[in-house]
């Protein structure tokens, strides 16, 4: 058990630590760098709390496609960071003000909590009883793939009603672009490409 | 758990199976065909919608649910797909010229109605609040993305995103009503809710949620006091996709009003029953009366469906076997005369363009005589004058109101369809009395001619047997009404 809590304590001060380095850091790419390192950290909270296909997802979806595409877009975006962070400073009061309210609220919701027993009954019934042995990827599957299959293909369907209307809506056929068709680059003879030109000594073109 | 367990009884979605690879398949030969994939797109999704209409009407008397209790079939969804896809064939058939001459040639268009309809008939077939939203959203999706699919067009933008946007409205409503239903029974299944209303005395979020849900539907269905996208959007789509909207998405809304209220709320009808007789009241006098200034014949016929939809809930309100066979009777009788008033209009052509206004209509008869019979029969069977199909549709919904005890409600219909037919009638006038109008373009294309023409003649002759209709409907609406 003190492997568990020491592993936890580490791994939820690290995460605290990079999740305020990405507000903190001045270069937006280390801030895109520290983002990652949160999400890590998250991943292996959860792999703690036994939520091993959480988990993974996390690092999947967000490490391995939308970090990516944040670092991608902080490089290519010519913002100048440091200008935009300037006036941080007298934002500062209304900032705390906000964290207050937050903080009290999840104060609010963690002693709701415990003077209601029910309440971690009702949200825990979804999930399968223990003695069935099932793990939560078998579980999640069961839900998405099997009970609301149904609803699982019906929403595939509306996504693809989405994509063509997009497409149908904006996409335009521009006649006057220019393509790669390879079959001309090759088929092109020497006669087409180099012209001769007899140049008079000390004349020039 | 077994692993037989594990796999859904497909038998009962196959048409919806079939409907929706088949749209696929369609829409990869348009993308991979380089020269004019539209036409033949578009034949492929008339075939495709009726091999469905053979894989619904073969499905015979089967009865029950499937996925987990979300998806259900009855005699009453196989009436109501049967109609849909009626609809929907016919409007991607009045499509085909109009496309070509427009500039809106792209094969995605009868793709998007064949996904609509998959949508819509996902709807009916819906035995829970999450199955119902899909399909709900599903068939909206398509239809805001047809709406706008003039896209050089500023109008049809124009209505492409109020449609949008008054849509977004209208789903967070319907979601917000099933969030308080669902908090309120602990159900989303309609059985299951009834079963939680039943048991114990309804509370006041229970009955929030019910309005918030009507609201979505009515907004859907196009009823007043959630009408007003109607007009704006109706006159600025491209006219295929009024037609289309103003058939097969209102007969899948209103079934699947028909559905909730009478399996999930049977047990508090009263409540929903004021609901309904006001909206039902409301459409059925601002239809009346509001389409009375409209110049332009979209806008009429815009106003001319929000008061059909109040008489069809003049049947929903009354409640019974006999209501709702009327409604079936009515959607079916509307459908058909719908598609027939769009022929007339998409045949409104000078100098190669559209034309809207119903003054150009003038002096029709003596330009073109059989357009103009056939346009002022559809007009009088509109406005409900014996003994064309308009006036049985009005007559079972109203019988039905009466035999519930409505009279009132019964009474100011009809009085709201006789200010109604002052509007009709002008259109007759027009054609017939005026001095003429220069002359339309052209012969009507085949196609239009061939849907009006039979349009027409059912408008004409329903009522030498009008038996297979009733007989079908009585059915349907048996299997719905406990």
């Amino acid at each position: 058990m003190i492997v568990t809590a020491i592993a936890f304590y580490v791994f939820a001060a690290i995460a605290i630590a990079a999740g305020f380095m990405v507000i903190a850091a001045r270069n937006p790419v280390h801030s895109v760098l520290f983002l990652i390192l949160t999400f890590f950290n998250a991943a292996a909270l959860f792999i703690l709390m036994g939520a091993e296909f959480i988990a993974l997802i996390l690092v999947i979806v967000y490490v391995g496609a939308v970090a990516v595409l944040f670092l991608f877009v902080v490089m290519m975006l010519d913002i100048d960071f440091v200008q935009l962070r300037q006036g941080a400073l007298q934002y500062l009061p209304v900032g705390a003000l906000l964290g207050l309210v937050l903080v009290l609220e999840l104060a609010l919701v963690g002693a709701s909590w415990v003077i209601t027993p029910d309440a971690v009954a009702a949200a825990a019934s979804p999930v399968p009883a223990a003695a069935d042995n099932i793990t939560n990827t078998r579980a999640l599957g069961q839900v998405i793939y099997t009970q609301y299959m149904y609803l699982f293909q019906a929403s595939g369907l509306i996504l693809l009603v989405a994509m063509i209307g997009a497409i149908v809506l904006t996409l335009r056929h521009r006649p006057d672009i220019k393509r790669q068709v390879i079959a001309h680059q090759i088929g092109r003879k020497r006669s087409e490409g180099v012209e001769y030109k007899d140049v008079k000594p000390g004349q020039g073109l | 758990m077994e692993n037989a367990n594990l796999i859904p009884a497909f038998g009962p979605a196959i048409p919806e199976i079939v409907l929706a690879g088949g749209a696929m398949l369609l829409l990869m030969y348009g993308v991979f065909r380089k020269v004019s994939p539209t036409a033949h797109v578009a034949y492929g999704t008339v075939i495709l919608f009726i091999i469905t209409a053979f894989l619904v009407a073969g499905q015979g008397t089967l009865t029950g649910t499937t996925f987990s209790g979300l998806f259900t079939v009855d005699p009453y969804t196989r009436f109501v797909k049967l109609l849909i896809l009626l609809g929907a064939s016919v409007a991607v058939i009045m499509s085909l010229t109009f496309i070509r001459r427009e500039g809106m040639d792209r094969f995605e268009f009868p793709v998007l109605i064949a996904l609509a309809t998959v949508g819509m008939m996902m709807m009916v077939s819906a035995a829970s609040f999450m199955s119902l939203y899909m399909g709900l959203e599903l068939q909206s999706l398509a239809i805001y993305v047809i709406a706008a699919f003039h896209r050089d067009n500023a109008k049809s933008s124009e209505a492409g995103l109020k449609y949008f946007v008054l849509g977004a409205l209208s789903s967070g409503l319907l979601l917000y009503g099933c969030s308080l239903v669902y908090g309120y029974t602990g159900a989303l299944d309609f059985v299951k809710v009834a079963a939680a209303i039943s048991a114990d005395h309804q509370t006041l979020g229970l009955i929030f949620g019910l309005v918030f849900i009507l609201a979505a539907l009515a907004f859907k269905i196009s009823a007043v006091p959630f009408h007003m996208w109607t007009p704006d959007v109706y006159e600025g789509a491209p006219t295929p996709v009024t037609a289309f909207l103003a058939g097969a998405p209102k007969v899948a809304a209103l079934a699947l009003t028909m559905r909730v209220l009478f399996t999930a709320f049977p047990a508090i009808a009263p409540e929903w029953n004021q609901i309904i007789v006001f909206v039902s009241i409301a459409s059925m006098v601002l239809g009346s009366f509001a389409a009375i200034g409209q110049n332009n014949i979209k806008r009429l016929m815009a106003y001319s469906s929000i008061g059909h939809m109040g008489f069809a809930l003049v049947g929903v309100a009354a409640g019974s076997v006999e209501g709702v066979q009327g409604v079936l009777i009515y959607l079916s009788i509307y459908v058909i005369m719908n598609a027939g008033v769009f022929c007339c209009i998409l045949a409104m052509r000078r100098n190669g363009q559209q034309i809207e206004t119903i003054n150009d209509l003038a002096g029709l008869s003596r330009s073109q005589p059989l357009f103009a019979f056939f346009f002022s029969m559809l007009m009088f069977s509109l406005a409900g004058i014996p003994p064309l199909a308009g006036f049985f549709a009005k007559f079972y919904v109203f019988i039905a109101a009466v035999q519930a005890g409505l009279y009132p409600l019964a009474v100011i219909g009809v009085v709201a369809s006789v200010v109604g037919a002052f509007y009709y009638l002008r259109v007759i006038k027009l054609i017939y009395f005026d001095e003429p109008a220069p002359v339309f373009e052209g012969p009507m294309p085949r196609e239009l001619s061939v849907v009006l023409t039979l349009s027409g003649l059912f408008t004409m002759f329903f009522f030498i047997y009008p038996a297979p209709l009733l007989a079908g409907a009585q059915f349907a609406a048996a299997a719905l009404v406990p």
